[in-house]
């Protein structure tokens, strides 16, 4: 599907500058922003920026992978929980995909993440690499 | 509220069915509903349906199936919840028929998923995760499943040979299914040779794409009693929705819109999951049907595995699950799924179901769970004996 540079171009402060919503009632941070703190009701918020390093929680090795990864398959996809909490899902790059596991160290790093199939804007944005790498 | 009861139930052919398109299934499954129950018309319909539009091109549904199925002018609705369209469908006919708006309206659900390649199946499968924070890094749905069996395994201790009992269980029950897409038995040893799909899931975990569809007449009890056929009582209708990124779930081991809707159908019933005696469940993926066996409240959180080992969510084990084969082995066509689940359990709740299939002791109450996504919405039913 032809897929608009803005439809890019408005996630920047997400994918570029991993901004998010840190909400004053509950002080729990939620990425990406929202309106709404979906726990407390509350709209009050401040824009913070994610912390860059934090733990896998889960992940999982796409084998069959969608077109646009074809030929990187297969590659580790994780959710990492990050020192403040909160949590995000994105691919581990420059790693051992046999070695990926709960727990690990990684911290993110700002990658190519895809080309978009027939127009092929490319698309920049977060990944996660392993701690020590 | 009006007592509301199933009178009739349809299928089409359901697996790769290149001979027929959207229209022709829909129609199908309609019509052989619409004899089963022996009705003359229909007030109204509710079909079932993700993307049909990503599948094969095709919206404006209820104009295109009333057409089709001989009936132009039928008011008609298409509902869409990802995965859980078809609970939908049935949740909706039941509330119109329950508030006194028809009195005989069609619950249906089709989706044809084969007149595209494999890549586009998956992308358009995928349009029910979050497209800009999960499918944008390459996200798929075994890969979502597969995150939850990781997370599963690391919290419960849950293994590999549960998994695999899952799938051994449901390709045995759907052996004897004449309407399963994948009607043959499967090892544990083949289960787990099978090819590795997203880390630990691997293809025998898997359901498959599937075109198919299945339709329900749902109308008052006093309708039902004049038409003379077999029909059934629908309890309780419950719908939940959770997050829709798995990331943002406080537990990825529970699925919690199935809880809700669950909670919302028992309490509809009046009813307990302790009243059950068999049920289907969603299970897109073998880790599926072991979370939601919890999050319905069936097992405590990681105890639906070691009992699923036990067998007692066989056919003549303590509460059956997935008679008919499952998502698994009878195929999934996501908006029809929901309703066809229904259809087993109208089958199950009148002696219907194929030889070697029917649970013993000829069941009086079951419970039908449906869901969208990686668990991003839950539609529940509660089914009774009439």
């Amino acid at each position: 599907m032809t897929m608009f540079s803005s439809k890019n171009w408005r996630e920047y402060p997400h994918r570029y500058r991993l901004e998010a919503s840190k909400f004053k009632k509950s002080g729990k941070t939620y990425f990406p922003k929202r309106q709404i703190d979906p726990v407390t009701g509350d709209t009050e918020q401040e824009m913070v920026i994610l912390p860059e390093t934090g733990k896998v929680v889960t992940y999982t090795v796409i084998q069959i992978a969608p077109p646009q990864w074809g030929d990187q398959s297969p590659y580790a996809l994780a959710i990492v929980e990050l020192t403040d909490g909160t949590r995000l899902m994105a691919q581990m790059t420059d790693c051992d995909t046999t070695k990926v596991k709960i727990g690990m160290e990684v911290r993110i790093e700002f990658r190519k993440v895809q080309a978009e199939a027939d127009h092929g804007v490319i698309s920049y944005g977060y990944k996660f690499v392993p701690k020590w790498y | 509220m009006r007592e509301v009861c199933i009178v009739g139930v349809g299928m089409s052919k359901w697996g790769e069915v290149w001979r027929q398109s959207l229209r022709c299934l829909h129609t199908e499954a309609a019509l052989n509903a619409i004899k089963n129950a022996g009705v003359d018309h229909l007030d109204s319909m509710y079909v079932g349906c993700m993307t049909s539009g990503l599948f094969v091109g095709q919206e404006h549904l209820a104009s295109l199936l009333t057409d089709y199925m001989g009936m132009p002018g039928l008011p008609a609705t298409r509902v869409e919840s990802a995965c859980a369209s078809g609970g939908l469908a049935v949740r909706s006919a039941f509330i119109e028929v329950a508030a006194g708006f028809s009195d005989i309206v069609m619950a249906s659900g089709v989706e044809k998923m084969t007149d595209c390649s494999g890549d586009d199946a998956t992308t358009a499968l995928a349009a029910a995760a979050d497209q800009e924070y999960e499918v944008f890094h390459g996200a798929t749905f075994p890969g979502l499943y597969a995150m939850m069996a990781h997370a599963h395994m690391e919290k419960h201790g849950t293994t590999r040979e549960m998994l695999s009992a899952v799938a051994v269980k449901n390709h045995h029950n759907g052996s004897m299914n004449p309407d399963a897409q994948y009607p043959f038995k499967v090892t544990r040893e083949r289960v787990e040779s099978s090819v590795m799909v997203a880390n630990p899931l691997r293809i025998l975990d898997c359901s498959p794409i599937t075109d198919g569809a299945a339709a329900v007449i749902v109308t008052t009890v006093d309708i039902a009693k004049k038409l003379g056929k077999p029909y059934i009582k629908i309890l309780g209708s419950g719908i939940g929705t959770d997050m829709i990124q798995l990331a943002q779930r406080a537990d990825m081991t529970t699925i919690k819109a199935a809880t809700i809707a669950a909670d919302g159908a028992f309490k509809m019933a009046g009813k307990t999951i302790k009243d059950m005696q068999f049920a289907e469940v969603h299970d897109c993926f073998t880790i599926a049907e072991i979370a939601v066996a919890e999050s319905i409240g069936k097992y405590k959180p990681g105890q639906a595995g070691p009992a699923f080992l036990a067998g007692e969510s066989a056919l003549d084990g303590a509460f059956p699950i997935n008679s008919s084969g499952g998502l698994k082995s009878k195929g999934h066509p996501v908006g029809a799924t929901g309703v066809a689940q229904v259809v087993e359990i109208y089958k199950q709740l009148t002696g219907q179901a194929e030889k070697g299939r029917q649970i013993p002791n000829s069941p009086k109450i079951g419970m039908a769970q449906n869901m969208g996504g990686s668990g991003g919405s839950s539609v529940v039913h509660i089914m009774e004996v009439a």
